[in-house]
C-alpha cells in the first residue's frame, strides 16, 4: 500500500461520505456544510494528481466564495428543516435499488474502460507556469469570455435580487 | 494510482449528485447537488488530464468553475425571488404556472 | 517513499508543529497583555499591572478564568455548529502557520537526528494556501453567527462575513504586485529574490516599489482579521458582542485566540511578502561581520533593562522574578555568541523583530482610529481599495512587461 493509495482512499471515502451525508441530512446548512467537505477532500486529490494550483483555486473560489454564498442564501431566507417523509413503495424498493445499480455500472464501465490504456504521465514539479502560458496564449479568447459571462451574471443577480423600491 | 481509480470515484459521486437532485425537496438543496455533479466532473477532467500529460484538463477545470460561479450567483437570486413570491422552499409547491 | 521514510518526515513535521504551536499560543497570550498595556498607555492609564510584575501574568489569570467559567449552551442552538464554529476558527487559523519559514532554508537545524529547514511544510503554492486558509476562515463566524439562535449573533456574523468576503478581494489582489516581481508562489523563494541592496545599504525589499500594494495589503488585513478600525461587527458598544454574544468562557476564548491568530499571520505575510522575511536591514560590516552580533546587543540591552526595572520595585516577589527574567536574557545574550547558535539565530531574530513591528502598528491603529460605520466599511472597501489594488496591479504588470528584454 503505498502512501498514495491510502491518501486515495481516506480522502475518496471522505468524499463520498459527505456526499453521502449531503443526502441524508435535513437542514440545508448542514448539507451545504457536508458539499465543503467534499470539496475540500476533492481538492486533496487534485493536490495528490499534481494538480496543485486547480486545488489551491478550488478552495479559494469553490468552496471560500461561492458555497459562501449558498450558505449566506440559506441563513438569510431561514431554511428549515426538511419534514422526514417516507418514501413512497415505488421509491423505496424500485428507484433507490436502481439508482444503486447504476451508479455502480457507471463507475464499473467507467473503470474498465479506461483501465485499457493505463499510461500515466510524469508529473511536472512546477505547473502554474505553463499552465499560465496555456491559459493566456491558446485559450486567451475563452478566458475574455467568461470575464463576460461573469459581468452578465452579477448584472443578473443585482437586478433579480433586488427590492421595489 | 491508476486515473481508473479516480473516475470510478467522480462516477460516484456523479451518481450521489443524480439521487440528491431526485430525491431532495428543498431548492437549495436540490441547487447544491448539481455543484455536487459539476464537482464530480472537475475530477473527471483532472484526472484525464494526468493520465495524458496534457494541461488542458486543468485549464477546462478552471472554466468550469467559474461558469459555476456565475450559475450559482443568478440561481440564488432566482431562488430568493421563488422564496419571496411562493413563502416556501419546496420545489413542490413551485409547480404551477400561475403564481 | 519507504514506510521509515514517511515515518521518519512524520515525526518531525509533528514535532516542528507542537513547538510552532506552543509559541504561537504563548505569543498570542502575550499579544493580549502587549495591547492592553499598549491601548492603555495611548490613553494616558496603565492597564493591568497588578497581577504579576507590569501585569506579566495578566494572560494566565485571564486563561484559568476562561478554563474554570461556567460554559452555557443556550436553548434552540443547532448543537453540531454552535459547537464547531470555534473550532473551524481556531484550527484554520492555526494550520497556516505550517507554512510561513522563519528562516533560510540553509540553516537547518536537528530532530531527533534528522536534518530541517525552519518551516514546517515548503509549499510551491504557498500564499494561494494561505489564502484558502483566509477564505475559509469567513465560515467560522458566519456560522457561529448562524448558529446562535439570536438575533443581533446572525446580523454580526453576517455583517462580518460579508466584511471580510469583500475585502479578501482586495487582500489578494494587493499582492499581485509582489508575485510578478517574485515570479514564484514559493514563500521561500519570494523571500530569497528580495536578496542584495541598492546603493549598497537599501534593501531590495518589494515594500520600496508596492509601497501602494504593501498599504492596500495592510488596511485589507486589518479588515479581514475585524480589528478596529473596522471592527463595526463585534464592537461591544454596537451589535452587544456581534457574532460572538452567545459564546461564554472556553468556546469564547477559541474565538479570540484565533483573531489574534490570524493577526499573526498576516503580519507574517507583510513581513514575508513585502519586508524581506528572515533578511536583516544593516548591511554585512566590511571588516567584521558586526552585524550578526546585533540579536545579542538586542538580548542585551532587554536583559539590563529589566533587571535594573526589577530592582526599582518595592516588593520581594516582583522585584525577583523581574530581575530573574533579565538574568535569563542576559544569559541567552551570552549563549548566542557561539558561531553556530548565531548562524541559526540570524534569520528568526530578525523575522519576530519585524513581526513584532507590525504587531505594534496593529494595536496602535486601534487605539488611535476611531471605527468606521459598516456602509462606509463597505464603500471603502469597493470603491477605494479594490480598484487601487487593481491599478497597483496593472502598474506592476506594466513596467515588468516594460523591462522584459
Amino acid at each position: 500500500m503505498t502512501l498514495d493509495a491510502v491518501l486515495f482512499f481516506v480522502f475518496g471515502g471522505i468524499a463520498v461520505a459527505a456526499a453521502v451525508a449531503l443526502i441524508l441530512l435535513r437542514h440545508p446548512i448542514h448539507s451545504a456544510l457536508a458539499l465543503i467537505v467534499v470539496m475540500a477532500a476533492l481538492a486533496v486529490l487534485y493536490l495528490l494528481q499534481g494538480a496543485e494550483f486547480v486545488a489551491a483555486v478550488q478552495i479559494i473560489v469553490y468552496a471560500g466564495a461561492i458555497m459562501v454564498l449558498f450558505v449566506f442564501v440559506i441563513m438569510l431566507l431561514n431554511a428549515a428543516r426538511e419534514e422526514r417523509t417516507n418514501l413512497s413503495r415505488a421509491a423505496r424498493y424500485l428507484g433507490v435499488p436502481v439508482a444503486v445499480l447504476l451508479t455502480a455500472e457507471l463507475a464499473y464501465l467507467v473503470w474498465h474502460a479506461s483501465s485499457a490504456n493505463p499510461s500515466q504521465a510524469a508529473g511536472r514539479t512546477d505547473v502554474t507556469r505553463p499552465l499560465a502560458l496555456m491559459l493566456f496564449r491558446d485559450f486567451v479568447f475563452p478566458f475574455e469570455l467568461t470575464s463576460i459571462v461573469i459581468l452578465i451574471a452579477i448584472l443578473g443577480a443585482l437586478v433579480l435580487a433586488r427590492k421595489e423600491p | 494510482m491508476p486515473a481508473s481509480w479516480y473516475l470510478a470515484l467522480s462516477a460516484i459521486l456523479f451518481g450521489l449528485g443524480v439521487v440528491g437532485f431526485v430525491f431532495k425537496r428543498n431548492i437549495i438543496t436540490i441547487f447544491m447537488s448539481i455543484e455536487l455533479m459539476l464537482n464530480a466532473v472537475n475530477l473527471a477532467l483532472v484526472a484525464f488530464s494526468r493520465q495524458l500529460g496534457e494541461l488542458q484538463g486543468q485549464v477546462f477545470v478552471f472554466f468550469v468553475i467559474v461558469v459555476a460561479a456565475a450559475e450559482a450567483a443568478v440561481g440564488l437570486a432566482i431562488i430568493l425571488l421563488i422564496a419571496r413570491n411562493r413563502q416556501s422552499l419546496n420545489v413542490e409547491d413551485v409547480d404551477l404556472l400561475k403564481l | 517513499m519507504t514506510a521509515n521514510a514517511v515515518f521518519s518526515w512524520l515525526v518531525v513535521a509533528l514535532a516542528k508543529s507542537a513547538v510552532l504551536l506552543l509559541v504561537t499560543l504563548t505569543v498570542v497570550a502575550y499579544l493580549s497583555w502587549f495591547e492592553r498595556k499598549l491601548v492603555a498607555h495611548i490613553q494616558s492609564r496603565l492597564g493591568p499591572y497588578r497581577v504579576g510584575p507590569h501585569g506579566l501574568l495578566q494572560p494566565l489569570a485571564d486563561g484559568i478564568k476562561f478554563l474554570f467559567k461556567e460554559d452555557p449552551t443556550p436553548a434552540g442552538v443547532d448543537r453540531f455548529v454552535y459547537f464547531a464554529a470555534p473550532f473551524v476558527s481556531l484550527g484554520l487559523a492555526m494550520s497556516a502557520i505550517a507554512v510561513i519559514p522563519f528562516g533560510p532554508p540553509d540553516a537547518q537545524i536537528e530532530v531527533f537526528g534528522h536534518r530541517t529547514g525552519l518551516a514546517v511544510a515548503n509549499l510551491n503554492i504557498g500564499l494561494p494556501f494561505l489564502f484558502a486558509i483566509t477564505a475559509l476562515g469567513v465560515y467560522g463566524i458566519a456560522l457561529a453567527g448562524w448558529a446562535s439562535n439570536n438575533k443581533y449573533a446572525l446580523m454580526g456574523g453576517l455583517r462580518s462575513a460579508a466584511q471580510m468576503v469583500s475585502y479578501e478581494l482586495a487582500l489578494t489582489l494587493s499582492v499581485v504586485g509582489v508575485l510578478l516581481q517574485a515570479g514564484s508562489f514559493n514563500l521561500n523563494e519570494i523571500v530569497a529574490s528580495q536578496d542584495g541592496r541598492w546603493l549598497g545599504f537599501v534593501p531590495r525589499w518589494f515594500f520600496f516599489p508596492q509601497v501602494v500594494g504593501f498599504f492596500c495589503f495592510f488596511t485589507a488585513a486589518i479588515a479581514e482579521t475585524n480589528r478596529s478600525p473596522f471592527d463595526l461587527p463585534e464592537a461591544e458598544s454596537e451589535l452587544v458582542a456581534g457574532f460572538h454574544t452567545e459564546y461564554a468562557s472556553f468556546k469564547f476564548a477559541m474565538f479570540f485566540i484565533a483573531e489574534y491568530t490570524s493577526m499573526v499571520i498576516v503580519s507574517c505575510l507583510a513581513t514575508l511578502l513585502f519586508f524581506g522575511g528572515w533578511q536583516s536591514p544593516f548591511p554585512e560590516g566590511r571588516w567584521f561581520a558586526w552585524t550578526a552580533y546585533l540579536p545579542n546587543l538586542a538580548l542585551l540591552g532587554g536583559g539590563v533593562l529589566l533587571l535594573l526595572d526589577g530592582l526599582r520595585y518595592h516588593r520581594r516577589g516582583k522585584r525577583i522574578a523581574l530581575a530573574l527574567l533579565g538574568v535569563i536574557l542576559l544569559g541567552a545574550a551570552w549563549l548566542c555568541l557561539a558561531p553556530e547558535t548565531n548562524r541559526i539565530l540570524q534569520g528568526p531574530f530578525w523575522f519576530l523583530a519585524k513581526l513584532f513591528f507590525f504587531l505594534f502598528v496593529y494595536v496602535w491603529i486601534r487605539g488611535t482610529l476611531p471605527r468606521f460605520r459598516y456602509d462606509q466599511l463597505m464603500s471603502f472597501g469597493w470603491k477605494v481599495l479594490l480598484p487601487l489594488s487593481l491599478a497597483n496591479a496593472l502598474g506592476t504588470s506594466l513596467l515588468v512587461v516594460l523591462r522584459q528584454p
